[in-house]
């Protein structure tokens, strides 16, 4: 039997399938039992009660979908009430995620999350819906460490910092969280995309723009946690367009400790479970003793010899 | 929390066009999944083809559902790539449906006469209605509205299951307000109506709306939204409604998608 355990910071995670922010609440216990996921992790709290954006909030691409939800949230107050006390007998440990418009918010929003239950603070300094034109602290280094030093000083909790793939720098942002305190980098949240419809002219969000994810975003992601993992030293969570067993496998050769599964989930509700099982059986099969064993193995590339490559003609 | 919930796949039985528009699926289904309730829905992964690649589930209310045969049924539309997809099935094929979904209607122990209203797709999403009141021994005014006679979906259904029909045009101009608004005047004042139900029209929820506020009539609405989820993660398929003074915004898939028809706000909705 491998070892499926994982550890991401001081916390160590039963085994590495964990749901994607935003696609997640305790609905999906209607599907199966909660309980043998390696961590849960709930859609972005706010500290005050938000609405959300227009519909439609999303729409379907090829190999993916466009979302714009924009989240709503009931506030941290009614959060801390109604959700915690209901996470506490599922088992798995409860990852909270919380979004603010300001270093400062953040800060106040982390304390008030730093209770018994919880057991990390997952900070979403990179939804492209909130801050204007999608810029958000985690296009650039000095915003991603002023929010990420800020929030640390306000808790104890374990930190995680969700990267975007809207920046250019992700190496340096990613250098810039680990310096900032964070116990582990999650990559990676949507990408900023467009969809018209040609009939209307008109654009397919209530919002215009939304976040890419699903399949599509897969490749980007998967560059990404590469990238981080091999610019930081701490854990790097693997997320986006993970859908089957060799994603998973893929995400943790190029490094990540764990993934998130999002969009998938809407498609296969059950589908965490499965491939819980199916990773578990793969390492079986392969002999790998231990998940750590898989994290970060990827193999130098395997270029054609050079001779073999046509040359320029002059 | 309890799995109640299934993702199952299941075999065509048949997959043909019920009229111009309109197609009906027959699906062999495992009992697990056929503990439904008139309203509710299920999530639909349709197939990939050569031209369509559906990527999210599309919602489908049930048109019929049977324990003892271990058959589920909708009738669809095929306006879509999720649609179009669905039209290629053939018998023996299998898709994979999740289920079933949301709330449905609800019947109060005390009423015996009900008055359904709807257009379109909301005469398929009503018809279990029938089949319940009938099961219950209450009985059932379906007031059917289409563009042509032929269009008109599940008027059998309707009969079958004990109904009185009163089929409303376009063509024959008998669809419009003022005669519908007669119809279910008269309905009220004659036989007497306990409850209404409506599905698939703004103008008709409207007319339901006011003439049931003025009668004092409880009333409930099958609504329509699109979903990415179908079980209340995603927060996509939110709809306004107006309860207790202010607006609000529900999840179709979760607090619906049948709504008291009070709360509805017509112009928001399908």
């Amino acid at each position: 039997m491998t070892d499926l355990t994982t550890r991401i910071g001081s916390l160590t995670l039963a085994n590495p399938i964990m749901p994607a922010s935003g696609t997640f609440s305790a609905e999906l216990g209607e599907v199966f039992d909660l309980s043998c996921l390696g961590a849960l992790v709930t859609k972005t709290v706010t500290e005050a009660r938000r609405g959300g954006n227009p519909t439609p909030r999303v729409c379907e691409i090829e190999g993916g979908m466009l979302n714009s939800i924009g989240i709503p949230s009931k506030g941290i107050d009614a959060f801390l009430r109604d959700q915690v006390p209901l996470w506490r007998d599922v088992g798995a440990p409860l990852v909270v995620s919380i979004s603010a418009d300001t270093a400062e918010d953040f800060a106040r929003a982390a304390e008030k999350m730093t209770v018994p239950g919880v057991a990390a603070i997952e900070a979403n300094i990179s939804c492209p819906n909130i801050e204007a034109d999608g810029h958000a602290f985690a296009m650039l280094p000095d915003t991603t460490f002023e929010a990420i030093a800020r929030i640390r000083a306000a808790t104890h909790l374990p930190l995680w910092a969700k990267l975007s793939p809207n920046t250019g720098v992700l190496r340096e942002v990613a250098r810039a969280a680990e310096a900032a305190g964070a116990d582990a980098l999650v990559t990676t949240n949507t990408a900023l995309g467009l969809a018209i419809d040609v009939r209307t002219r008109r654009p397919k969000l209530g919002n215009v723009t939304g976040g890419i994810s699903g399949p599509a975003l897969k490749p980007l992601a998967l560059r990404m946690t590469w990238q981080a993992a091999s610019s930081v030293a701490i854990p790097v969570i693997g997320c986006g367009g993970i859908a089957t067993r060799d994603d998973v496998l893929e995400f943790l050769i190029a490094g990540a400790s764990a993934v998130q599964v999002g969009t998938a989930t809407f498609r296969s509700p059950a589908l965490m479970p499965r491939l819980i099982r199916e990773i578990e059986e793969w390492c079986d099969a392969q002999g790998v003793a231990r998940l750590a064993d898989l994290v970060g193995s990827l193999a130098p590339a395997d270029p054609a010899p050079h001779d073999l490559v046509p040359e320029p003609q002059s | 929390m309890t799995p109640k919930v299934h993702e199952a796949l299941v075999e065509v039985v048949s997959n043909d066009a019920a009229n111009a528009d309109y197609r009906l699926l027959h699906l062999a289904a495992p009992d697990h999944i056929l503990d439904c309730k008139p309203g509710q829905f299920f999530q639909i992964l349709c197939p990939e083809t050569g031209a369509e690649r559906p990527f999210l589930r599309r919602p489908m209310s049930i048109y019929g559902w049977d324990r003892a045969q271990g058959r589920l049924s909708f009738l669809y539309k095929v306006s879509g790539a999720g649609t179009r997809a669905l039209a290629g099935l053939r018998p023996g094929d299998r898709i994979d449906v999740l289920g079933p979904l949301g709330r449905g209607f609800t019947l109060a122990p005390d009423w015996r006469r009900l008055l359904v209203l709807a257009r379109g797709v909301g005469l398929a999403t009503l018809a279990p209605l029938a089949a319940e009141a009938q099961r219950r021994g209450l009985a059932l005014t379906a007031i059917c509205s289409a563009r042509t006679p032929e269009l008109a979906l599940s008027l059998d259904r309707f009969r079958a299951h004990g109904a009185e029909v009163r089929l409303v045009t376009d063509s024959d101009g008998t669809s419009d307000p003022a005669r519908v608004r007669a119809l279910i005047e008269d309905e009220i004042a004659g036989p007497g109506v306990d409850a209404v139900f409506t599905c698939g029209s703004r103008r008709l929820t409207s007319l339901l709306q006011e003439i049931a506020a003025r009668h004092g009539l409880p009333g409930q609405i099958a609504m329509e939204q699109q979903m990415a989820c179908g079980l209340g993660m995603c927060q996509c398929c939110v709809r306004p409604f107006r309860r207790d003074g202010r607006i609000v915004h529900d999840r179709v898939c979760r607090e619906g998608p049948v709504f008291p028809l009070a709360e509805a706000i017509p112009e928001a909705a399908a």
